[in-house]
């Protein structure tokens, strides 16, 4: 579990997190979910310690990363996998050997049982036979996909994803939500990932955290959002026609249900 | 406020320095990147420093014999002067001013994409000393590979001035070759290779620490490499003066 309490971040003088207070929970998709410039990914860097926030304490599983030396992050970092906006594989090294690479840099593993676990990995993404491929040569949901298998590579406790289905198409997008959903359950990791897509949110949404313009919004699960009180919150999700439309609908079909019990 | 913000980043790139001069986490992985650096920074600038080598070369014989005409200066002045010209400056300062033109764009760049692109974040996120990983290699590989292309483009130089005199008969040959060894001082050999260290030391860290703190988009990488080269050639030419009154007085 990974707590948030009051992080405060400003670049410049110009505040970006308002002190944002939540939790993250083991064996969940935990979405972080707001608009473009809400301050979702400096959020999530400050978490994974990327950027330093000004105030606010971090607790992974109870230990702070504001009060971590050195060495204590850099054990921490080997249980934090990231995946990018842009996937951020290295241009110069093949899918095998992004995948490879931080087993290479930090596994005791050997060399056989590297690329074992490099495959093992790849095909867990469903990937198998891209070996060879180069970042460049691939599809961005494909890089995805290699990002995702780099991410897991080493086993972490943590998964963040920034914006994993930015730039793909709705099916492919459901295909790494659903990836993304079932290592989580799989392997009990703690996931957290920044989206904008409704979709997502309304599919894999298991503990959903609204950020309102660097505020705390609101907090619920998928199934709460329809009764949402919060007025960004109904602005953003039920922006356009379609997703009213499923609203009005599961509420509809909520109320014929209490109705059937009576 | 110029000298301010100077300062600044007079201060940025010593810790950035601090940074990149520390133990690297995986001793083989970065042995093989230095190994990359070398072909990639230095074995493929060997036929840019050929070609410029061998036609200043070939240009300087032509002017020093166009402008020593006098009766009383002897012939041979013509390969003694082309060779201290070679020596002195141009195979360490010139070459080294060329080289960050074409290493120096090519490291910020590739460094500056890394960063707009996150990759460098991803280095940091799995707890990998990115400035280390990346830029130490390209430090080392610039310091060692530099000797080899000085000396290489020395030895193409002077072979140019001797083409020159072969083809076009301004001086007899064997007059070229007396002059290109007589009065020769061979601590200006180790003068040329010192400074080029210095020179290579400055190329490759200055355009490490553009690429490194570029923010924004392939716009700012751009202009990260711009301002890499303009930066580390305005430092060569000062460390040439400081250099040159200390090793030569
Ligand atoms: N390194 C930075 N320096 C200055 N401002 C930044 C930086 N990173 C992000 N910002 C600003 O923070 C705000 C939130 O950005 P971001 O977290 O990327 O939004 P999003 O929710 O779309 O991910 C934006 O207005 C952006 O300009
Ligand atoms: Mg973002």
């Amino acid at each position: 579990m990974i707590e948030v309490r009051n992080i405060k971040k400003s670049f410049d003088g110009k505040t970006i997190l308002h002190g944002i207070s939540t939790s993250f929970y083991d064996g969940k998709t935990n979405l972080i979910i707001g608009q473009s410039g809400s301050g979702k990914t400096v959020l999530m860097k400050s978490i994974v310690g990327l950027l330093r926030p000004e105030e606010g304490e971090i607790l992974y599983d109870g230990r702070d990363i504001m009060r971590m030396n050195a060495g204590q992050m850099k054990n921490l970092r080997k249980e934090i996998g990231m995946l990018f906006q842009g996937s951020a594989l290295f241009d110069s090294e093949t899918v095998l050997g992004n995948v490879m690479f931080p087993l290479k840099m930090f596994s005791d593993l050997t060399p056989d049982e590297q690329l074992e676990r490099a495959h093992f990995c790849i095909e867990r993404v469903n990937l198998k036979g891209a070996d060879d491929k180069y970042p460049s040569e691939i599809s961005g949901g494909m890089q995805k996909r290699v990002a995702i298998a780099r991410a897991i590579a080493l086993n972490p406790k943590y998964l963040f994803c920034d914006e994993p289905n930015s730039g793909l198409d709705p099916k492919t997008s459901i295909l790494i939500d659903e990836l993304l959903s079932d290592i989580t359950k799989e392997y009990n990791i703690t996931t957290i990932i920044n989206t904008h897509d409704m979709n997502s949110v309304l599919g894999i949404g298991e503990n959903i955290i609204f950020v309102d313009k660097g505020h705390n919004g609101w907090t619920g699960t998928k199934d709460d959002i329809f009764d949402s009180e919060c007025q960004a919150l109904n602005d953003f999700v039920f922006a356009t026609d379609l997703f009213r439309r499923v609203k009005n609908y599961v509420k509809a079909t909520r109320n014929d249900r209490k109705e059937g019990v009576k | 406020m110029i000298i301010e913000s100077s300062l600044a980043s007079l201060g940025k790139y010593c810790l950035f320095l601090c940074r990149v001069f520390s133990f690297p986490d995986r001793w083989k992985e970065s042995f093989k990147r230095y190994i990359n650096e070398i072909v990639k920074l230095g074995l493929d600038s060997i036929p840019l420093v050929i070609v410029i080598s061998i036609f200043i070369g070939a240009v300087c014989t032509i002017q020093m014999y166009l402008n020593t005409t006098s009766p009383l200066m002897p012939r041979y002045s013509v390969g003694l002067a082309t060779r201290e010209i070679i020596l002195l400056e141009f195979s360490s300062s010139i070459l080294c001013l060329i080289l960050a033109g074409k290493v120096g764009s090519n490291i910020a760049s590739e460094i500056g994409t890394m960063r707009v692109t996150e990759q460098i974040d991803a280095l940091e996120i799995m707890g990998v000393n990115s400035a280390n990983f990346l830029v130490l290699p390209k430090i080392l590989a610039m310091i060692t590979f530099i000797t080899v292309l000085v000396v290489f483009s020395m030895f193409t130089s002077l072979w140019g001035g001797y083409m020159v005199c072969a083809v076009t008969g301004l001086v007899p040959v064997s007059t070229y070759v007396y002059g290109i060894q007589t009065m020769f001082i061979e601590w200006y050999v180790w003068y040329a290779i010192i400074k080029s260290l210095f020179f290579a030391f400055v190329i490759s860290s200055v355009a490490s620490y553009f690429g490194y703190y570029v923010k924004g988009g392939a716009l700012e990488v751009g202009k990260a490499s711009t301002n890499a080269v303009v930066s580390s050639s305005i430092l060569i030419l000062l460390l040439d003066v400081i250099l040159t009154k200390v090793m030569l007085q």
